[in-house]
C-alpha cells in the first residue's frame, strides 16, 4: 500500500506517467515572445526619437558699421509686429503703430492655433491680395521684450513655420510706446476689436 | 478526418519566432546608444518643425537659469578644442585629464575650473553645481569655446561646425538673446534651436 509510487498499482497508472513524461518536452513560449516583441518596440521607438528635434534660425548679418545709416524701406500693408511680453502676453499690430491699418490695430492674442494661428493666416491672404504678388507675401517681425521666455519665442517662430510665414524677423529695439503697450494695453488701449474684414476679392 | 485537422491547429510552433524576436532584440539594444547623463536638464520648448539635429559637427550651447553650458560631439574635436583652449587660457591638460574630457558630458565651469571637474567620477559631478561658462564682456570663454571648436572642426573633419541652441522654456529672453549675439559676433547668423516635439494640432 505505501509503495503507490514505485509498484506498478495498474495498467492505467502505469499508462498516465508515460503521458505526464512526454507532455514536459515542449515548453510555452508564447509569454516569451511577447516580452521579446514588447522590448524589440520600445528599442526601435526609443532608438528613433532619441535624435533631438530642432528648428533652424537664420539671423540677418550682424554688422556693426552698416547698420547705422542703412534702414531697409518696406511697406507698412505688409508689415505685422508682434510684441512679446511677460507671461505669455502677445501683442500684434498690422502696419505702424501710430498709424495702424484698417483691423490692425493693436490687440492681444494667445499662442496656438486658436489665436495667433487664424489672425496670421488671415493677414497673409489679405497681404497677397493686397499686392497681388506672390514673391511680395506677408512680413512678421517678432519683437520679444525683455521679460518674455523663450518658449515664447520658440512659439512664435512654430507659428511662423505652421502658417509659412515668407519673411520673419527677430527684432530687439523697442519703442517706447511699444513698451507701454505691452505694460498696460489690457485697460489704457481701448483696442477696437474691429473683425478681420475680408478684402473684396 | 475533418474533426481530427481542426483539433490539431490550435498551438503553433514559437520557436523559430522566438529566435527571430531575440535576434531584434539584441541587434537594437547593441545599436542603442546610451544616454549620456544631463549635467544640467532643460525643459525644451515644443514645436511642430521636424527636423532633426546632426549627429556629428554639432556644438550644443544648453541655457537654463541663466547659466550656458558647453557640449561638442565627436571625440577628436573635443580633444583639439581643449588643446586650443588649454593654450588660450594658460592652463595644461595631461593626456588623461584629455581623455576624460573627451568622453564627458557638457559643462559649466570655467576652464581654470575645468581640472576639478575632470578629477571627479561621472557619477560625483551630477551633484556639483557648476557656475556656467563665463559668457560677460570681460571673460568671455564662451566665444572662445566656439570659436576654438569651430577651428578644431574645420582641422579636422573640414567642415564647418553648426551650432545649436538648447534654451529651457522658461529661460528669459536677454539671456538667449546673449548667446545668440555672441554667435552672431563671429558671424555664425545660422543654427538651431533644440525643441521638443509637439503633436499637430491641426
Amino acid at each position: 500500500m505505501a509503495e503507490l509510487n514505485t509498484g506498478d498499482g495498474g495498467g492505467k497508472k502505469g499508462s498516465k506517467k508515460v503521458r505526464s513524461k512526454k507532455s514536459n518536452s515542449k515548453v510555452d513560449l508564447t509569454a516569451m515572445v511577447d516580452l521579446a516583441f514588447l522590448l524589440i518596440t520600445f528599442f526601435m521607438l526609443t532608438t528613433t526619437l532619441s535624435k533631438p528635434q530642432s528648428m533652424n534660425l537664420g539671423l540677418p548679418d550682424k554688422d556693426p558699421d552698416k547698420d547705422q545709416n542703412k534702414d531697409v524701406k518696406v511697406d507698412e500693408n505688409r508689415t505685422m509686429t508682434i510684441l512679446l511680453g511677460d507671461n505669455n502676453k502677445l501683442v500684434r499690430y498690422v502696419g505702424l503703430l501710430a498709424t495702424p491699418v484698417a483691423g490692425g490695430a493693436p490687440k492681444d492674442f494667445a499662442y496656438g492655433k486658436d489665436g495667433i494661428r487664424g489672425e496670421l493666416l488671415s493677414r497673409k491672404e489679405k497681404v497677397l491680395q493686397y499686392t497681388g504678388n506672390k514673391d511680395k507675401g506677408m512680413i512678421v517681425i517678432i519683437k520679444p521684450s525683455k521679460k518674455s521666455n523663450y518658449r515664447n519665442l520658440v512659439d512664435i517662430l512654430d507659428e511662423m513655420a505652421i502658417v509659412n510665414v515668407p519673411t520673419y524677423a527677430i527684432v530687439n529695439d523697442f519703442t517706447p510706446e511699444e513698451t507701454k503697450l505691452l505694460g498696460e494695453t489690457g485697460n489704457a488701449a481701448p483696442a477696437p476689436a474691429e473683425p478681420a474684414t475680408p478684402a473684396n476679392p | 478526418m475533418a474533426i481530427k485537422m481542426k483539433k490539431k491547429s490550435t498551438s503553433t510552433d514559437m520557436t523559430a519566432m522566438c529566435d527571430v524576436a531575440f535576434l531584434l532584440l539584441t541587434f537594437f539594444i547593441l545599436t542603442a546608444t546610451a544616454k549620456v547623463p544631463e549635467v544640467m536638464p532643460v525643459d525644451t520648448p515644443a514645436s511642430t518643425v521636424q527636423t532633426k539635429l546632426p549627429e556629428k559637427d554639432l556644438a550644443t550651447l544648453t541655457v537654463g537659469g541663466g547659466k550656458v553650458f558647453f557640449d561638442v560631439k565627436g571625440k577628436d574635436v573635443r580633444v583639439r578644442t581643449l588643446e586650443l583652449m588649454g593654450n588660450k587660457y594658460g592652463v595644461k591638460f595631461s593626456e588623461d585629464e584629455q581623455n576624460k574630457f573627451a568622453i564627458m558630458e557638457s559643462f559649466g565651469v570655467p576652464v581654470q575650473n575645468l581640472k576639478q571637474i575632470l578629477e571627479m567620477k561621472p557619477a560625483e559631478r551630477k551633484n556639483v553645481q557648476q557656475p556656467g561658462i563665463p559668457k560677460d564682456s570681460l571673460d568671455n570663454q564662451l566665444a572662445e569655446w566656439v570659436q576654438n571648436a569651430r577651428i578644431a572642426n574645420i582641422e579636422l573633419h573640414d567642415k564647418e561646425l553648426e551650432l545649436a541652441i538648447k534654451g529651457d522654456a522658461k529661460e528669459e529672453y536677454p539671456v538667449i538673446r546673449k548667446v545668440m549675439d555672441i554667435l552672431q559676433d563671429q558671424k555664425i547668423n545660422n543654427f538651431s534651436l533644440v525643441t521638443g516635439l509637439r503633436g499637430k494640432e491641426k
